[in-house]
């Protein structure tokens, strides 16, 4: 993986600042059936490829970031804010 | 041929031009009643125990690469059963006690050496806690034994005892646990399996699953299509890849976790060490060797090597533990991928298709499981019911909230 992730609000910074949590998914509404919560909590696509994960800023601005990454090659494509991505797909 | 001292001897009288490959490089068939998908260690065991066990010899290991190249050549070869919980502890035994006898069952000198296994603990906490597993572990019949400071320093003398820290209380030691030549256990099940009709068929990748009327009909691979009874999937590390061709999703995700060898060194080490305040655990080759290991990476990776902050953080954790480590130099680095289920703990069960099989979800325990894995593996595919001891490996416990959760870290699979 590449050592330094360009933070949208910090800059390239080294990477063992940021804390990895885990696949980017929609979270159901609380009254989704259980399937639906079953799916959201413990089954997971696993590509072997392009993948979508949540990473925190630890020690930085600790901001939560949605970070695209390769997880055949570790190769790091794209660095955005969470909340700023969210609020971009929810304009029409 | 079967292996001993005489044979050894006589093709040596020979000079050694007698040996014949241990197993056969066979085409693959057009057809054949159980079809294994994964050449490592469980594919292997698992029908090894088809044709021994159960009688069932029609049997194909479809391999990507070659065998042994996977996980059961890439870990630390421990083997333990010091498991707390009811759900893992009959199983971790019942693979202890198929090691004990292994290398007589398969005819192969896996170099079975049962050394012991010793956990540090370093708070009132944990040594309460360590309690507690030990003593769950006794009640399945299973051997543990506590021991206080003055005891493990006789053992090992060059631990960090007065570490500010972590001071060393005491440690949880299993006897019976060791480690296992892991190359071998992978050939002699090869061996054993090849010897009794099963077709190993190596560098014959799956890439398809072929079904007709809700029942698989056979494989897709790089060497064609391959028609089966039943299939099996033990492809650990790529059991999400393999199980999305049955449109199957599954409670895991793929992570890569690092193993480490140093240069040879006089023997220092004679039993198996975990670092109680860290993750972190050693032996030592019959090379010399230290074979050690920590954590996983934490994230979802399907690359077989893992990244320098995780290097330094096993390095450290083990300069904590033995401070001797600190000029030893380490001569190779390398990764495997983990199937890291949901709660830590593996799947053997039927699915959503009648005649498809899953082994999945090792984590990074799967190695000391491989003999266990094989046998209930083998048992609910002959028997289409699960072995005793598999019972509570079921693939639905996660939507029936009867999760297996040893340490306790919930649906987040970076922390198990």
């Amino acid at each position: 993986m590449a050592s330094l992730i360009s933070c949208p609000h910090c800059g390239a910074r080294p990477k063992e600042e940021f804390t990895i949590k885990g696949a980017v998914l929609p979270r159901p509404d609380a009254g989704a059936g259980s399937e639906a919560w079953m799916d959201y909590v413990y089954r997971r696509d696993n590509p072997r490829g392009a993948y979508r994960e949540y990473w925190h800023h630890t020690s930085g601005c600790r901001r939560w970031l949605v970070v695209t990454r390769d997880t055949a090659s570790h190769e790091v494509a794209a660095c955005q804010d969470a909340a700023l991505a969210k609020r971009a797909e929810a304009q029409p | 041929m079967r292996y001993s001292a005489l044979s050894i001897l006589m093709n040596g009288l020979v000079g050694n031009r007698a040996w014949r490959p241990a197993w056969r490089d066979p085409q693959p068939k057009l057809h054949y009643d159980v079809v294994i998908v994964g050449g490592g260690g469980h594919g292997l065991a698992t029908a090894y125990y088809l044709a021994k066990e159960f009688d069932i010899t029609n049997v194909a290991v479809l391999e990507k690469g070659y065998v042994g190249s996977g996980n059961v050549g890439r870990n630390t070869t421990i083997i333990r059963s010091n498991y707390l919980l009811p759900g893992n502890n009959p199983f971790y035994e019942f693979s202890m006690k198929l090691w004990e006898g292994l290398e007589r069952d398969f005819n192969f000198n896996a170099m079975v050496s049962q050394r012991g296994v010793v956990n540090l603990y370093h708070s009132d906490a944990q040594r309460d806690a360590y309690t507690r597993r030990g003593n769950a572990m006794r009640l399945h019949g299973v051997d543990a034994e506590l021991l206080d400071r003055a005891a493990v320093r006789k053992m090992l003398p060059f631990l960090d005892f007065d570490n500010a820290r972590f001071p060393i209380q005491g440690g949880l030691i299993q006897r019976r646990g060791g480690t296992v030549r892991h190359d071998a256990v992978a050939w002699g099940y090869a061996r054993g399996a090849d010897s009794r009709g099963v077709d190993i068929i190596q560098n014959c990748e799956v890439t398809g699953i072929r079904r007709e009327n809700g029942r698989v009909t056979g494989v897709e691979t790089s060497r064609g299509f391959i028609g089966c009874g039943k299939l099996a999937l033990a492809a650990a590390g790529n059991s999400s890849r393999v199980a999305a061709m049955a449109d199957l999703r599954l409670p895991i995700e793929s992570h890569v976790l690092q193993a480490f060898v140093s240069e040879g060194l006089k023997p220092f080490i004679d039993c198996v060490v975990t670092f109680g305040a860290g993750h972190f655990y050693v032996s030592q080759s019959d090379k010399g060797g230290l074979v050690f290991g920590g954590d996983i990476d934490g994230y979802n990776s399907y690359a077989q090597r893992g990244n320098l902050a995780t290097v330094e953080h096993v390095a450290e954790a083990g300069k904590s533990m033995i401070p001797a480590l600190s000029r030893v130099r380490v001569l190779r680095a390398w990764g495997g991928i983990m199937d890291m289920s949901m709660d830590g703990s593996p799947i053997i069960d039927r699915t959503h298709i009648d005649n498809l099989y899953l082994n999945a979800g090792w984590c990074y325990g799967g190695f000391k499981a491989t003999p266990a894995s094989g046998y209930c593996f083998a048992h609910l595919i002959a028997r289409e019911a699960p072995q005793e001891t598999a019972r509570a490996f079921r693939l639905d416990r996660f939507e029936r909230g009867h999760l297996i959760d040893e340490k306790g870290m919930g649906a987040q699979p970076n922390l198990h």
